[in-house]
């Protein structure tokens, strides 16, 4: 016979993806359950563990270690608690996953930058203290601004945001560029769909992301920082609020950071719904006030960033793999990864899948690994027919390209981008001609306006798309998108434009069928 | 004649004809004056005044205007530019759905056209009850548990035509 416990601590996602099915439910749920029996009960609103299909995903913290339960509703509580969840001696019960850290989608992984994400309380700076947190800034304070530098370039880190800059070649500049004051500016306009690293890391352990800024103020001599975010993100604006209000309280934020002459202040500011504002140079005129227009470069924002000032920017991921990286050694974060794809990439695993998620992993894991030992195929059952790799700009990849490495170079191989990590899964019901033509609109919708083959030519090629599906001499339109794209491709300001021509050309020369007849009557089965 | 001397000062005189109430205005005018003096104030002001009236209104374009030591062309030049700023008063609530790829992979194409249906409206459009305000949105962050709609700020995950007729009967109770 199993007892009751006397008391229960209990971890229940705080994460929005959990929050979005159900778990501030199942907290107050355990609330109310527990106040019924006299239960003393500790609830700690931890971020995702990543394994989003089993969300929300509880913990119980028991003798053993930390056991896991999923997707657990509300109704389920009572049942958890009779079952004697968290005791040496609990009953099997039908969501009993075993020990969190033994789940295979878990175990497989490697986490260097998610490390503390599931299992740290992210509004609390002590228990992010206990896990090592700040060790990377204690050891960047130790070093000069060169040496700091030195050792991101060595580390290999690239920038995460999708464009793959050497970080530290960025930052080198910016140390080396006259002017003051510099910024450090966070790119947290997550904009990419199939994309929620940022967000997850956000919420789940937003000090890393702090300590990560503060070091690149350090390297590069900067004095005031600047989280953009994107408003879509709301609990991820109050846990960085919270995280910066309790690190300046402490003193990791502020003046004479760690009793070092550093000083260093940070603050969120939000975003307003445009995509092309996680374009950085759209992104700083945003942060300044004015429509996010993408600005000619040279001069680079390093040289002439916010304000006019040298700037460090960089996305969430880049800048929260920083302290691991002055924690434990350059070399240390190298030795994972393929080639010149060096540490680890947060894949994020989308769409139509059936076990969807955070996988952190070195690179150099295949496509189709990923899709089925991780995914373990489709949500419908169905076939995998395509898969759009690094967001609304990446290619759609047929299942022949599935063996391709999840690494920079082996995309730009088969011209496509690993962008920022987010994989798309469709089943074999999608119709490619109209991916294809919503890429097009996307562009239209979401173009700056700035340059003409983004701005007009997104509208050409929705049209262009039209007159193709309808049959309307399909040689001629088929002519006109791929010369169209070409114009896109070489001619647009960014990487809108510019790579819009992707998705776009993919679904055309892996599907040509699609654009010939609708997808629909040819769906089999 | 040299250039100075052909100079005149053109004095800057305060917008009086706004036709915001006078609650309106106080907030708007509380929002400059808490947020207008930082660096790059006008997208801070912009979320304080839609945070607070729920919109920006046209009115409160020449107030910000003129706090901001900024053109109304600046000011309405940025307005438009972000979908997420109202320029007219929404419905009591305002519900965002998610129409990006990994949405559309799990059905949120059709979600999207029963939505439509449900509320009777297109996209920009409110309610002829005026409960809600219907706006596209370019991803949520939700993209393992699509479709997603978010409501006031509220993410839902998994959603379906079941599930949204739901939410949408809530959103509807006066």
């Amino acid at each position: 016979m199993n007892t009751l416990p006397g008391r229960l601590r209990v971890f229940v996602p705080g994460d929005a993806a959990a929050k979005a099915v159900g778990a501030d439910a199942v907290a107050a749920a355990f609330m109310a359950e527990a106040a019924a029996r006299r239960i003393e009960i500790e609830i700690v609103r931890n971020g995702s563990r990543g394994l989003l299909w089993l969300e929300p995903l509880v913990e119980i913290d028991a003798a053993i270690g930390r056991i896991a339960y999923g997707p657990v509703e509300p109704g389920d509580v009572p049942g958890l608690i009779d079952a004697g969840a968290g005791t040496p001696h609990a009953l099997p019960h039908r969501l009993h996953l075993g020990p969190t850290e033994d789940i295979p989608y878990l175990k497989n992984q490697e986490r260097l930058t998610f490390a503390r994400v599931g299992i740290t309380d992210p509004s609390s700076l002590a228990d992010y203290l206990e896990h090592g947190g700040y060790r990377g800034l204690q050891a960047a304070l130790q070093m000069s601004p060169a040496a700091v530098v030195e050792s991101v370039t060595t580390s290999g880190l690239r920038g995460r945001g999708g464009a793959a800059f050497p970080a530290g070649i960025k930052w080198k500049t910016v140390l080396g560029a006259p002017g003051s004051p510099k910024y450090v500016v966070c790119n947290a306009d997550e904009g990419d769909s199939g994309t929620f690293s940022d967000r997850m890391l956000m919420e789940g352990d937003p000090f890393v992301l702090l300590e990560g800024m503060a070091i690149a103020a350090h390297a590069t001599g900067a004095t005031r920082g600047y989280i953009y975010l994107r408003w879509e993100y709301p609990e991820a604006h109050r846990a960085l609020n919270a995280a910066i209000a309790a690190a300046y309280a402490k003193g990791y934020l502020g003046e004479r950071i760690l009793g070092s002459s550093l000083r260093f202040d940070l603050e969120v500011r939000l975003g307003g719904g445009a995509y092309i504002c996680g374009e950085e140079t759209s992104l700083l005129e945003s942060l300044e006030g004015k429509r996010g227009q993408v600005r000619f470069k040279p001069p680079l924002p390093a040289l002439a960033g916010l304000f006019g000032k040298p700037t460090v920017i960089n996305n969430v991921i880049t800048l929260a793999s920083v302290p691991v990286i002055l924690e434990r050694g350059a070399d240390h974060y190298r030795e994972f990864g393929v080639g010149r794809s060096r540490g680890t990439l947060p894949l994020q695993l989308t769409g139509n899948i059936r076990r969807g998620g955070l996988v952190e992993k070195a690179f150099g894991l295949t496509l189709r690994e990923l899709l089925y030992d991780f995914g373990g195929g489709s949500l419908s059952g169905r076939p995998i027919r395509a898969v759009q790799v690094g967001g609304p700009l990446g290619a759609y990849l047929p299942e022949s390209q599935f063996d391709t490495k999840l690494d920079y170079e082996a995309f730009a191989d088969i011209k496509g981008m690993l962008g920022h990590g987010g994989i798309v899964v469709f089943d074999d019901t999608v119709d490619l001609a109209a991916q294809a033509r919503y890429a097009m609109e996307f562009c239209a919708i979401e173009s700056c306006g700035k340059c003409t083959p983004c701005r007009i030519g997104s509208t050409r090629g929705v049209e262009v798309i039209d007159r193709l599906r309808a049959g309307q001499q399909p040689d001629r339109q088929e002519a006109l998108l791929r010369d169209l794209c070409e114009t896109m491709t070489y001619g647009s300001l960014c990487a809108l434009g510019g790579l819009t021509p992707y998705p776009v050309l993919s679904a055309l020369n892996h599907f040509p069928e699609d654009f010939v007849s609708p997808r629909a009557a040819r769906i089999p089965g | 004649m040299t250039t100075q001397a052909l100079r005149r000062v053109i004095p800057i005189i305060a917008e009086q004809s706004s036709a915001l109430d006078a609650a309106g205005r106080a907030e708007v005018e509380e929002a400059c004056r808490r947020l207008g003096a930082q660096p790059g104030a006008l997208l801070p002001v912009l979320h304080a005044v839609q945070d607070r009236l729920g919109f920006v209104p046209p009115d409160a374009v020449p107030i910000i205007a003129h706090a901001l030591n900024l053109s109304r062309a600046e000011v309405h030049g940025v307005i438009s530019f972000y979908h997420y700023f109202l320029t007219a008063k929404p419905g009591r609530h305002v519900l965002h759905l998610c129409r990006a790829e990994a949405c559309q992979a799990v059905g949120a194409v059709a979600l999207e056209a029963h939505a439509k249906h449900l509320l009777g409206i297109d996209y920009h459009g409110t309610t002829a009850d005026g409960a809600l305000t219907f706006e596209p949105v370019y991803c949520l962050g939700n993209c393992a548990l699509g479709p997603s709609v978010m409501i006031d700020g509220r993410m839902y995950g998994r959603v379906n035509a079941a599930r949204l007729d739901a939410l949408v009967a809530d959103a509807r109770k006066p």
